[in-house]
């Protein structure tokens, strides 16, 4: 029996995770030079033209159809949706979980694959050839991303059905794991083998646009809830409690990053407020189901501190993650995803639930980061020995918008027109 | 003729211009620049790396004016832009060899 008031908030949550990647591209925009911030954008858009069509061709499969090894899902399983529907002579009729159909699942999960990957760009910002990253993007989520949702939310490895789920159910409500650990990690591996941009440490590279960067995160904070309370896969209490979770932290989140930078720098900045931001969404992605709003306040302004100290650590050990997807996806990610363990209500240590959950949450957080490492070395240097991830260090000074793209974002007064013709 | 050029404060634009308007100078050209003088730049923090902002935005005034009145306007910029505080700017003169105005083709201070 088809649940239409479930259905119809699941449609709209798909709406707003989909919204979710401009507003990220925005979000990076802003904080790359004018010189390439169409590059910028063009990554995350990419990321939804290349996913957008896979998802429904192998991803949906290999994320949910029928378990091999615990690892991922037969990919010929559902391969193109099949079996999702079929078409009789009185019209179409759709198969359905809970009252979900799930052809509206398939929409949702495909939002989360598309910004999971488009994450990962800012770590590569200004430098990296679009053809080599529109490879990377189909590769990486054939071979990282739907293995991991398998593993977490299909059944597999690090569900409750997997081998540590006699430890304790592992906890991971909205992503924590499959979407900002896995991407954290991925930035961090992608910014070392493609290297450093020129003159990383040395030459101005500050924000071209912060207006762009609070946008995209406004835009970011607002797609969440279909994010977050969207994982609920109701329009229940749960979503209710999700939604109430995800914006306390992510407040308290904003106000932890600028307290750090208001003693340590002395100001409390714009790009503070809007890294906090989501410092604050990616902590509570895993958590939003199981913890109280009074253990989300904790949780967020934690992140937010943790996420404020953690973007320094590149100068420091000097590697180039442009955008800081290191400092605050995973380092947000993996708090979210272990805090679990001491603020899950009932079952967290704080709670008297002892240390099973939390075990099980360090465990499943270090089996991400382990995989995904590898499967992103893997992608990485096969790219690097084939296409080349950079693009040569004159377009890279000159601007990488003109050369990759053929455009400019901001120099346009002296355009002459020179075709084609208007038939007269 | 005379070519008077004034660098100042963005945030004084406004009275400089209406102390002009008042004394019947009724023209023009304002462009935003940047440099900098004896006064240096700022330092922002972007997520904990600090830039020094060396190049501080500015306001170009350019007035075409006539011989006598060159002294009178660079009296009213200077006291109309005037703060007191460092970064005041700049105001020069220098002699037009010649005028003409677009429209009509008038030359010399009927062009003005």
């Amino acid at each position: 029996m088809l649940d239409t008031g479930n259905t119809a908030w699941m449609l709209i949550s798909a709406s707003l995770v989909l919204l979710m990647t401009p507003g990220l591209a925005f979000f990076y925009g802003g904080m790359v030079r004018g010189k390439s911030v169409l590059n910028m954008l063009m990554m995350s858009f990419g990321a939804m033209g290349i996913i957008g069509v896979l998802y429904v061709l192998w991803g949906y499969s290999m994320s949910y159809g029928s378990d091999v090894g615990g690892l991922f899902g037969n990919p010929f399983d559902l391969w193109g949706l099949k079996g999702l529907f079929t078409m009789t002579g009185e019209g179409f009729t759709f198969t359905d979980t809970n009252g979900l159909p799930d052809i509206v699942n398939v929409g949702f999960q495909a939002t989360f694959a598309i910004i999971t990957v488009a994450l990962i760009s800012g770590a590569i910002a200004d430098r990296v050839r679009f053809g080599a990253w529109l490879v990377f993007a189909g590769v990486w989520v054939t071979l990282a991303y739907f293995p991991l949702a398998h593993m977490v939310w299909g059944g597999g490895l690090l569900s409750g059905d997997g081998p540590f789920g006699s430890i304790a159910t592992p906890i991971d409500f909205a992503g924590g794991t499959v979407v900002h650990i896995n991407a954290g990690v991925a930035a961090l591996v992608l910014a070392l083998v493609v290297g450093k941009r020129k003159g990383f440490g040395r030459e101005p590279m500050r924000p071209h646009n912060l207006p762009f960067v609070m946008l995209g995160a406004a835009l970011l904070w607002f797609g969440w809830f279909g994010f977050n309370a969207g994982s609920a896969f109701g329009a229940n209490g749960m979503a209710g409690l999700a939604w109430v979770n995800t914006t306390v932290a992510t407040a308290a989140a904003m106000c932890g990053w600028l307290l750090t930078e208001r003693i340590r720098d002395g100001h409390a900045t714009s790009l503070g407020a809007a890294s906090g931001v989501v410092a604050g969404l990616v902590a509570i992605t895993p958590a939003a189901g199981s913890v109280s709003p009074i253990g989300s306040i904790l949780l967020g302004a934690v992140a937010g501190v943790l996420s404020a100290l953690a973007v320094g650590l590149k100068y420091k050990w000097g590697y180039d993650d442009s955008l800081d997807v290191v400092g605050v996806h995973l380092v947000s990610g993996l708090w979210g995803t272990v805090a679990i363990g001491f603020l899950a209500v009932d079952k967290g240590l704080l709670y008297g639930g002892g240390l099973r959950q939390l075990v099980v949450q360090i465990i499943i957080a270090l089996v991400a980061v382990v995989f995904s490492a590898v499967v992103t070395c893997v992608v990485a240097f096969a790219i690097k020995k084939t296409l080349g991830w950079r693009v040569p260090e004159t377009v890279e000074v000159g601007g990488i918008d003109l050369v990759e793209h053929g455009e400019t974002a901001y120099e346009s007064i002296s355009a002459t027109r020179v075709g084609p013709e208007v038939r007269s | 003729m005379k070519l008077v050029t004034a660098i100042i404060q963005p945030h004084r634009l406004d009275s400089v211009k209406s102390a002009l308007e008042a004394a019947g100078i009724h023209g023009m050209t304002v462009s935003e620049a940047s440099g900098y003088g004896r006064q240096k730049g700022h330092t922002e923090v972007y997520r904990g790396a600090e830039y020094t902002i060396d190049l501080i935005p500015k306001i170009r005034l350019e007035i075409l004016v006539d011989d006598p009145d060159a002294e009178v306007v660079t009296s009213i910029v200077v006291s109309a832009a005037a703060t007191g505080k460092i970064g005041d700017g700049k105001v020069w003169t220098i002699p037009v060899e010649s005028l003409t105005r677009v429209r009509t083709g008038e030359q010399g201070p009927q062009a003005l």
